[in-house]
């Protein structure tokens, strides 16, 4: 069954893809190792896991103003979420989402993002209309 | 890509017309660039127009930006582009003078050059420091800026009661192209009233206490929006101590402005922003060890101890110089310091002082941005120790184990070649 959630308008282009999801949170400098493309920071609900394609499902961004330009970076190597979806993003991914053109959408309507997609759902995000369509939700 | 100027009229975001012209790409394709970056921006957090600033600060590391990053500063460069403000720099990745002996190459050196030739290209001041506040030119009360560097902006907000929300460094660029940046979050009356009301219950008494307060209230706090204010303090902190406060708090919570009653401006009173109507929640010598306990113990084994993150101020200099004279130590120590401080600190004895011991002074670097991974992997060093709450909050995401203890321990510590 389809389920359509509600969230801001966001940045980037219309995606889809599989979610990856965990209530933790998110910070490209210190949580990732961004050359194997996995989580690596040892408390991360994440650690081990390929955020490599994924939809990431975490509840808001941190700390690192560097986090802007390592989108842009992993993106250029392709090595790279496909989205990113958080209950509150700061606002220094959200200005990273923009350089890098990766697509970026917080604020749902129906509660916590992280408790609406499991890892596993595949998910269409369209960021322009404010929308993410949860296909076998 | 460029933007459809027939979109502007749809946009929420008002523009002038001297805006609309740069969107328009009529001031040339970097300003086009910088201002449809900050209409997008802007788009999602709902900013109702742009508010001029009167400076910004970028972190252009090359370790954050790679190669594609270098690559797009030097296309900004040919594509005309020159600051329309004054615009400082963050932390260098590579100290140029002390590259080699820390296990960093070439390449890095490469790329950490090519990003300074393109940023001096754009009239860039290379500060190289994420405590411009100490050293270069505070903001403040009222002034709005764009900085990076979320200790930087937790302690203009906070401490000098300045307006920026955290620019990550395409937006601290935007912002030093067009001399604006959307106005949203902080730079608006109704995000800087405090959310959450903290009563201290256990005076810091050092640096690493402060930080270690200032981490709590931010995991506390835990998000970008929270506002936090704190009471019960005893102690106005010295700006070193608010420096470890703010940068701690940042770090652990993502947190962007801080209020301590009757201390920092925004916050005569309680009342002042808003913290009388908020439930009081306390925080006791309990909740604080309970945070110190994550970070080593005595007796464990270190392989480097670092003193940055934030840059050391030249009271933190001499402290350290003071500490150290006559010392010799086991474990290798590295201390990060400013452009601004080093030439004082060299002036005055102080680097001699510290580096007698084995230690060594990098100049305009910050141990955390300048590979951290790669260093450690090249050395071997995976137990860090620093009296920063910063650098241990972060540094595990790069196969670190940090400890923290104040700067009196790490320099016994490393003496002993363990924790003491």
């Amino acid at each position: 069954m389809t389920k359509e959630l509600k969230c801001h308008k966001g940045i980037g282009d219309k995606v889809q893809g599989i979610a990856l999801v965990a209530d933790d949170n998110f910070s490209a400098r210190y949580d990732l190792d961004r050359k194997k493309g996995v989580f690596s920071r040892p408390a991360h609900k994440l650690c081990g896991e390929s955020y490599h394609d994924k939809i990431l499902v975490l509840n808001t961004s941190k700390g690192g103003v560097a986090s802007a330009w390592m989108l842009h970076e992993m993106k250029s190597r392709n090595i790279c979420p496909k989205a990113i979806l958080f209950n509150t993003a700061n606002t220094i991914l959200a200005q990273g989402a923009a350089l890098a053109n990766l697509t970026m959408c917080d604020r749902f309507a129906d509660g916590d993002v992280t408790k609406l997609i499991k890892t596993g759902d595949e998910v269409i995000v369209d960021p322009e209309n404010g929308v993410v369509t949860v296909l076998n939700g | 890509m460029a933007p459809r100027f027939d979109e502007i009229g749809d946009l929420t975001l008002k523009l002038t017309d001297e805006e609309k012209a740069m969107l328009a790409g009529e001031m040339g394709a970097a300003k086009q660039w910088a201002i449809d970056h900050q209409v997008k921006v802007g788009g999602m957090f709902d900013a109702a127009d742009l508010v001029p600033v009167s400076q910004a600060h970028m972190m252009a590391d090359p370790e954050s930006l790679g190669e594609a990053g270098g690559d797009f500063l030097e296309d900004m460069v040919a594509k005309g582009a020159r600051v329309a403000i004054p615009m400082i720099t963050d932390p260098r990745g590579v100290d140029l003078n002390h590259y080699r002996p820390l296990g960093q190459s070439e390449e890095m050196a490469t790329l950490e050059r090519r990003m300074i030739a393109a940023c001096e290209k754009m009239g860039i001041l290379m500060t190289n420091t994420c405590v411009n506040y100490q050293t270069i030119m505070p903001p403040v009360l009222g002034d709005h800026v764009a900085y990076g560097d979320t200790g930087v902006v937790i302690y203009s907000n906070s401490i000098c009661g300045a307006r920026s929300n955290f620019e990550g460094g395409p937006s601290a660029l935007a912002a030093g192209l067009t001399g604006r940046t959307p106005r949203y979050g902080l730079h608006l009356d109704e995000n800087r009233q405090a959310t959450r009301r903290f009563v201290v219950r256990e005076q810091p008494k050092e640096l690493t206490d402060w930080g270690v307060l200032g981490a709590l209230v931010g995991k506390l706090s835990g998000s970008y929006w929270e506002v936090p204010v704190i009471e019960g303090l005893e102690v106005v902190p010295t700006s070193d101590e608010a420096k470890h406060m703010g940068a701690a708090m940042a770090s652990f919570g993502s947190t962007p402005l801080f209020h301590m009653a009757g201390i920092t401006p925004e916050a005569p009173t309680l009342a002042d922003v808003g913290g009388d109507k908020l439930v009081a929640e306390e925080i006791t010598k309990a909740d604080l060890d309970a945070l110190r306990a994550g970070f080593g113990g005595k007796g464990d084994k270190i392989d480097v101890v670092v003193f940055a993150a934030p840059q050391l101020s030249i009271v933190e200099m001499q402290d350290l110089a003071a500490l150290c004279a006559g010392k010799s130590f086991k474990t290798p120590v590295i201390v990060c310091t400013s452009p601004q401080v080093y030439p004082d600190a060299t002036r005055m004895g102080l680097i001699d002082t510290i580096e007698s011991t084995g230690a060594k002074v990098l100049e305009g670097t910050c141990f955390y941005n300048q590979y951290a991974r790669e260093i450690g992997e090249a050395n071997g060093w995976t137990r860090l120790l620093s009296n920063s709450a910063k650098i241990v909050n972060i540094i595990s995401g790069y196969g670190y184990t940090p400890a923290l203890a104040s700067m009196e321990k790490c320099v016994a510590s490393a003496v002993a070649g363990e924790i003491v």
